[in-house]
């Protein structure tokens, strides 16, 4: 398959999304409801991931280093 | 699911020698399952939230509805049971029932019909487009032809006897041509004697119910059709399904059967009658004959053979899978078969011992009660049967199984090298290539229609959910030039809407063990 520009590309991709998910077969305001409700919801989760994500991967980053460094720190105060 | 791949090996002199290698029919990669049901699915929300505006009244009910005052009844026109044909056959219909304004040959001509409320109602533009390539009629041997020269046997039949027949074959409607046609029947299938009806579908659902009743046992195919289904259901016989083509669930049933007998006196049964068919219609695969043969031989029952698809279409003479599989058709009990698909023509057949078409000429609700056939169809199967034959002196008959078997071969070998997943085995000329999802099974028919290739794609309720599929029907009136044509726009749709899913690589280079002819036997 050869495109003549990056439009028509899209326009493929498109195209593929509409028969996979099976919305092809509906009419154009169905089409819409659908595409609006997958953005809503996938713009959602990439804000939440955007918001959350750094944070909770800082704490748990924390949490281990914390259970694994301390060990030997406290077995060393024990001996001494 | 398994497909046989069968190669001869020499010139059948008694039975031919079989060397089968089993495939499994080929699996899909699993995105493809898990997107057709995420498809349907959504298409089935939307079915409920349109079916939620229908109730409510936001939207215009296009369907059968009671009238005002008999709304407080109980429906007639049943409600949910309809959700799927409401809410997904509705919305694709147009790629179904179009219009043919022309012989079904090889090409043929489609009056062009559009819809203003999304495939509620139709109306025709007036324009026919032309020439569109055939690949869904079942023309196996091209019998579907308006010649003059070829018809002239048929008219000529038409003007002595008429048309209709006006009476059932046991008061006065069996006229001579019947009488030859059931012989002509009898010695092409190298049986005893024949009977013949005027619908397919009637002959299976009308002679089952007279060949077994209650206290019988009938082990039939899963695939099988719904005829089949239809006249065992009415037979009243138990009915036991065996898995696809699979002979060890075959004799598992069988021998069940013989030790336990009827479910709960243990009696044991009356008859046992294992129904299948010659090629299934939606699988494209052949059936096991001979194994099926050594096991109805083993357990003593009866086989009731369907060759709709098969007689004509297959074996090295056209004389369906008993000869294409090197069975005695003496072994089959009885032989059923249509004229609707290599003859051209329309009706059924029971053949087999003259004892059992005698006593079926009585017994059967076809023909005691169904009006015969019309004198031109039978004269039709009759000039077909002497054209295949060679009986009328030429060689077309042979040209034409030759012809139907050279292009099947070739547009199998083509289409497993494009890369599309196909069953059937390699003899069948019914070709399904499975497209799974219904979005893909619907701009399927759409881009091919629009490139001038009429197919036939089936769906849900025909075939197992997840296994949507295009049926391709190869025709011996195909020339190469018209197939090569229809795999340029297949390779092309198929890169479109990427439904290349065969992952197992093919060379294009012939195979070479197919060609030897070293006798596996010596």
């Amino acid at each position: 398959m050869n495109f003549k520009n990056f439009r028509e590309y899209l326009a493929w991709l498109y195209y593929q999304y509409l028969l996979i998910t099976g919305i092809y077969v509906l009419e154009p305001w169905e089409k819409s409801i659908f595409n609006s409700v997958l953005f809503s919801v996938l713009t959602m989760g990439v804000y939440t991931s955007y918001v959350f994500v750094p944070i909770h991967v800082r704490l748990a980053l924390e949490f281990f280093s914390g259970i694994f460094g301390d060990q030997p720190k406290s077995t060393m105060a024990l001996m001494n | 699911m398994w497909v046989s791949v069968a190669q001869t090996n020499g010139a059948g002199a008694g039975v031919p020698r079989w060397q089968h290698r089993r495939e499994p029919s080929e699996q899909p990669p699993m995105y493809v399952a898990v997107f057709t049901y995420v498809g349907f699915g959504i298409v089935i929300l939307f079915g409920y939230f349109r079916d939620f505006l229908r109730a409510v009244g936001l939207e215009k009910c296009h369907l059968a509805q009671e009238r005002e005052e008999q709304k407080d009844f109980i429906p007639l026109y049943q409600d949910f049971e309809n959700f799927y044909t409401r809410n997904l056959y509705m919305r694709v219909r147009d790629n179904w029932n179009r219009p043919i304004c022309s012989l079904p040959g090889p090409e043929f001509d489609l009056m062009e019909r559009v819809s203003d409320d999304y495939n509620w109602t139709f109306r025709l533009t007036g324009k026919t487009v032309h020439n569109v390539i055939n690949m869904g009629s079942y023309n196996y041997l091209g019998f579907a032809e308006n010649n003059a020269d070829s018809l002239k046997t048929v008219a000529e039949n038409m003007r002595q006897y008429g048309v209709g027949v006006c009476s059932t074959r046991q008061e006065i409607g069996t006229l001579s041509i019947h009488e030859e046609l059931e012989q002509h029947v009898a010695d092409f299938l190298g049986v005893e004697s024949s009977l013949t009806f005027g619908m397919g579908f009637a002959t299976n659902s009308m002679n089952i119910p007279a060949l077994v009743s209650k206290g019988c046992l009938i082990l039939s195919d899963e695939l099988n059709h719904t005829s089949l289904i239809l006249g065992a259901r009415l037979s009243g016989a138990t009915i036991q399904v065996f898995k696809h083509n699979n002979m060890q669930s075959l004799e598992k049933l069988l021998r069940e059967a013989v030790c336990s007998g009827q479910p709960r006196t243990h009696r044991p049964w009356k008859k046992i009658l294992i129904m299948v068919e010659g090629i299934y219609s939606m699988e494209g695969s052949v059936v096991r004959l001979p194994e099926i043969v050594a096991l109805k031989k083993k357990y003593k029952a009866y086989l009731y053979l369907d060759e709709a698809h098969s007689i004509g279409a297959v074996g090295s003479s056209g004389r369906g899978v008993a000869e294409l599989l090197g069975v005695n058709p003496a072994d089959v009990d009885v032989m059923m078969g249509t004229f609707t698909k290599s003859f051209g023509a329309a009706g059924g057949y029971v053949a087999g011992k003259k004892e059992l078409v005698d006593y079926l000429r009585s017994r059967s609700h076809s023909a005691v009660y169904a009006t015969a056939m019309a004198p031109p169809v039978a004269e039709q199967i009759i000039r077909a049967m002497k054209c295949i034959t060679g009986k009328d002196g030429s060689t077309e008959g042979i040209r034409r199984i030759r012809q139907l078997a050279e292009n099947t071969r070739y547009f199998r070998a083509r289409l497993k090298e494009l890369g599309f997943i196909i069953y059937g085995g390699d003899d069948s000329p019914v070709i399904p290539i499975l497209l799974y999802m219904p979005g893909k099974v619907v701009a399927f028919s759409r881009e091919m229609l629009k490139r001038k290739v009429g197919v036939v794609v089936v769906g849900f309720p025909a075939t197992p959910i997840t296994e949507a599929r295009a049926r391709f029907c190869m025709s011996a009136a195909h020339t190469r030039a018209m197939l090569d044509q229809v795999l340029h726009h297949l390779n092309e749709v198929g890169d479109t809407l990427c439904l290349k899913f065969s992952r197992q690589k093919r060379s294009p280079r012939p195979d070479r063990s197919a060609e030897t002819d070293f006798k596996v036997d010596s």
